[in-house]
This record gives structure tokens, sequence and C-alpha cells, in this order.
């Protein structure tokens, strides 16, 4: 295989698990937009929409289609019920104190995960068929096609919502100002609830369409979380194109940097790049000046 | 329409609010005078359900409104025009006006009533229309002060409470957004509420004023009384004693 072929096999894995972190990212983004809270448990929702779709099709032994459907529904549930139980009793919370909730509550979903299904690797069926296809020399899965096609999906999905649709448009005041947004009726809290509901349920899809590629396990939303939160922090924690521009970068840097200096550091360029984003430009890359009077 | 007895509201740990009674009647202008920090805009915040009251009690025609959240309160027909606009920025000046109708908006009765007022805010203010896909934080003050009005107005309010809407603004400006508040009275009988710190114009365009300081009202009557009141002369409208005592 000569290099540009090899090259051109980097950008597509790369475009695909970017396509994931940045559907990951978007869920972090979501959520800190409208409650300000950067939600460590972002990652577990990914692992239970892979490890319910799971547990459903073998154990159920439900369609995958249906596998599916109650993998997400299951997990934004448990979305819901997360902002519930730990976020909505709080009076008025420090940032430092929501963190620390966060990640306990991460820690808490992960260890009845492993105690309800166990500590194995498991691999999804890929949605159709397993024989690559050959595209400028390069071999690409089925499954990434799918990855793109659905990432592409619920940009356009979250993208409609948040600017033509009244829940949306209000989701984004009260980002802007909550006083501001009450004055106007709009339920503050019930906004809060809905932010977990979209990203738990974003969360899970990611989770789902990556599992057929890189095997699902109770542990899995760890690293994923971390890399979808790197996305979204160099896309400024912006919830639209800059998240997800981020999410593809990180990915192309991934595929690239192990391809071609060493697969070891896959996981370490994520975590550079974090770094050098947090220490050079912490308003994230494609966050541009805003005009604005005051 | 509205009454407030002895009402009790705290700003964080401050007694903002020290046992304050008032009332407005039908259709009444009403402005509300005092120093910053007397407790006008907490009292406003108060009515909205923003910083509930502690103890006292709240009466919108007939009814209790103390313990409502502030979506109840907007429901009912209390719209509040924040101090310092607050309009949503990032959104655009149409997305802004929506919203204000957020809780109408989700009756399928009322999409046509909602365009109806849409056109009507902005014959009100043709300048918003002009602007009306422009990002609300691109606009200049007075815009954004019409915006925050005309948001206000979306959600067809019986009473409307204006938080100082004239500060920073030009007096031309202020002029134009005192002519649509007395428009608002004639054509649609909007009963006012008006928190200001310009007192002269305030009690022009009013029929009646209360004037607070540190949490209390000390003063109360008809405009023209309390224009002529030495104290309320001395203290807001910036007469010296000496002038006074000459005439």
């Amino acid at each position: 295989m000569d290099l540009l072929q090899q090259l051109t096999q980097y950008a597509f894995s790369g475009f695909s698990t970017g396509a994931i972190y940045a559907l990951i990212g978007l869920g972090f983004a979501i959520i800190y937009n409208s409650t300000g809270i950067i939600n460590f448990a972002q990652g577990e929702f990914v692992m239970l929409g892979g490890v319910l779709t799971y547990f459903s099709l073998t154990v159920l032994r439900l369609p995958y289609l249906v596998a599916m459907a109650v993998a997400v529904a299951v997990t934004t549930a448990a979305g819901a019920a997360f902002e519930r139980l730990t976020i909505r009793p709080l009076k008025s919370p420090s940032p430092l104190s929501l963190v620390i909730i966060t990640i306990g509550g991460s820690i808490f979903i992960r260890g009845v995960a492993m105690l309800l299904w166990g500590k194995d690797t498991h691999a999804l069926p890929p949605f159709s068929g397993n024989d690559p296809l050959t595209v400028g020399g390069a071999s690409i899965m089925p499954q990434h096609l799918w990855i793109f096609g659905i990432t592409l999906l619920i940009i356009a999905a979250n993208k409609f919502f948040f600017y033509y649709t009244i829940s949306g448009k209000a989701m984004r005041a009260c980002s802007h100002n909550r006083t501001a947004a009450s004055l106007v009726g709009i339920d503050v809290r019930k906004m809060v609830l809905l932010s977990f509901v979209i990203s738990s349920a974003v969360g899970s899809l990611a989770g789902i369409i990556i599992a057929p590629l890189t095997m699902t396990a109770y542990d899995v939303g760890v690293m994923l979380g971390l890399k979808g939160f790197c996305a979204a922090i160099i896309g400024g924690m912006s919830s639209g194109f800059g998240t997800v521009l981020g999410g593809l970068l990180l990915g192309l840097l991934e595929s690239f940097g192990a391809g071609l200096i060493s697969s070891g550091y896959k996981d370490a360029i994520a975590f550079i790049v974090l770094l050098l984003i947090l220490f050079i430009r912490p308003q994230g890359l494609f966050s541009k000046a805003q005009t604005e009077r005051v | 329409m509205l009454r407030l007895k002895n009402i009790n509201s705290y700003y964080g740990q401050v007694h903002a609010l020290k046992n304050v009674s008032l009332h407005l009647a039908k259709g009444e202008i009403v402005t509300l005078i005092g120093a910053n920090g007397a407790g006008k805009s907490t009292l406003l915040n108060t009515l909205s359900a923003i910083t509930p009251a502690r103890s006292g009690e709240l009466l919108f025609e007939g009814n209790s409104i103390t313990t409502l959240s502030p979506s109840r309160i907007v429901e009912l027909g209390i719209s509040q025009v924040p101090e310092g606009r607050q309009v949503f920025k990032p959104l655009s000046v149409e997305d802004n006006l929506e919203l204000g109708a957020y809780l109408r908006a989700r009756k399928r009765a009322e999409k046509g009533a909602i365009r109806d007022d849409l056109a009507m805010i902005y014959e009100l203010f043709p300048r918003l229309k002009e602007r009306r896909k422009q990002m609300a934080g691109t606009l200049s003050g007075g815009e954004q002060q019409m915006l925050a009005i005309g948001r206000a107005l979306m959600a067809r309010p019986r009473l409307l409470l204006l938080d100082e809407p004239s500060m920073g603004l030009a007096p031309l400006v202020v002029q134009e957004i005192f002519r649509v508040v007395e428009a608002l009275r004639k054509e649609k009988g909007t009963t006012v509420l008006l928190v200001e710190q310009n007192a002269k114009a305030a009690l022009t365009l009013a029929d009646r004023g209360y004037v607070m300081e540190t949490g209390k009202v000390i003063l109360e009557g008809p405009s023209g009384e309390l224009l002529e009141n030495h104290e309320v002369q001395r203290a807001y409208l910036g007469k010296e004693k000496k002038e006074i005592w000459e005439r």
C-alpha cells in the first residue's frame, strides 16, 4: 500500500472517530451552555448506549433497531434521573462541588454497569455488512458511512432544534440570561432537565454507532468522555459547528499521529491538544470576537 | 388592580423591602422613585417572583399571587422590562420578541394572535422591524430598550413593570419610550408601574408616585403634589434648599 493510500486510510478513520468525538462533545456543550455545568458523566451516557444495546440484543433478544431504541430510551431516562437526583436538589452549588458531583455520578453509573453486565468487552454487529468498500485505494467499513450519516443527521437535528423551535430558542435564552428567561415565563429548571435529556440521548447514540467498531464495555465511557470533552474545549464549548470541527480535528490528529508516529501516542495526542488549547486559546479555536454593544 | 400589603423581601442578606404597601388602580401609570439601593428593583422582582416575598401579601385583581412561580405571574398578565434591558443578545430581534410570547406559543390557538402582536410591535417600534434578523446584542442601547419593552408586550400584559427604562439613553429616545408607554395606556388600557431615577420625567408622565428610601415608602401622592413637594425637590429633582427657600 503506497503512502497516499495510507493517508486516505488514516483520514477515513480519523473522520469517523472524530465524528464520534464531535457527538460526545456536543453533549458536553449542550449541558454547559444551558447550566454552566461541565458534566463529567457524559461519557457514561455513551457507554450506556453501547452496553444497553448489546444487552437488549443478546439477553432480551430484541431486533437490532428495537434494541437501539431501548438503549436510547433507557439512557435518556438515566440522564433525566441524574439531573433530578444530583443537580436539582442543590440550592446554590459552587462550580467545584458540581464537578465533584458529576464525577461521582459517573463513577456510580460505571459501577452499576459493571455489577449488572460484568467486565467483559463486547462488540455489536455492524449495521450493514462486514465487507470493506474500497474508495480511492483505501478501504472503508460500511459502519464508517453509518457513523458519518447519523452524525450529520444528529447535528442537523440539533441545529434545527436550537435555532428554529421555540423550546430550542428558550434554551439558548436561558443559557444567556436566566433571570430574563424567567421574566418571559421560561421555566429554567425545565430547560436544565431538557438539556440533560438531549445530551444523554445524543451521547447514547454516539455510543451505539461506534460500538461495532471499537467494542463496548462498562469502562469505555472514561476515555470517550475525555475525548469528547477535548472536542468541546477545542470548539470553545459552542453547541454548534465549533465543537463538531473540534471533534473532527481531534479525530484526524489522533489517527494521523497513530499512523505516522506511533499508535502508542494515540491517547496522548488528545491530551496534548487539550493542554495546548487551554494554555494558548482557552476560548477555543473557532470562537470569533463578538460584536456586541452594552 | 394590584395591591401590596406589608411586603418584606431580602436581596441576598439585605432586608431590601420593609413593610412596603402600595396599590395601583386599573389603567393607572404609577411611578416609584428613589435613590440607588432604595429597593425599587427588588420590589419589581418581588412582584415577578424572582425574589419572592418573605412575608406580606400580593394581590392581583383580587387574587393572592404571593407564592406563585415567575411563569405563572407572566401567565396572569404581569410582565417586567428588567433593569439594563437584558435582551437575549445572541438571539435575533425577532427571536427575542417570539420568546416574549413563550407561554402563549405553546397553545395552538394563539398562533395567529402572536403574529398580529408581532406586527403591532413592529408598528410601535419600526426600527425593530428594520433590524429583525440582526442579533439583539448589536442593537444600540435605545433599540435594546425598545426590544425589551416589545418582548414584555408580546406576553399581552395587563400590568407592565418598567425598571429604569431611561437609564443611559439620550433624552430624545427617552421621550419616544415614554410616548409609547402613554400610548399603551390609552389604546390598550395597560396599567404601568414605572421605576425611575429620572424623577422629573417619571413624575411628568405618571398619575401618581411613591417615593422610596432604604426599603420603605416614605411619601406618596399625585404626581403634581410630589413635584411640588420640597423634600422631593431637594432629594430627587436636584433643586438646592436655598433655591426652594428663596421662592
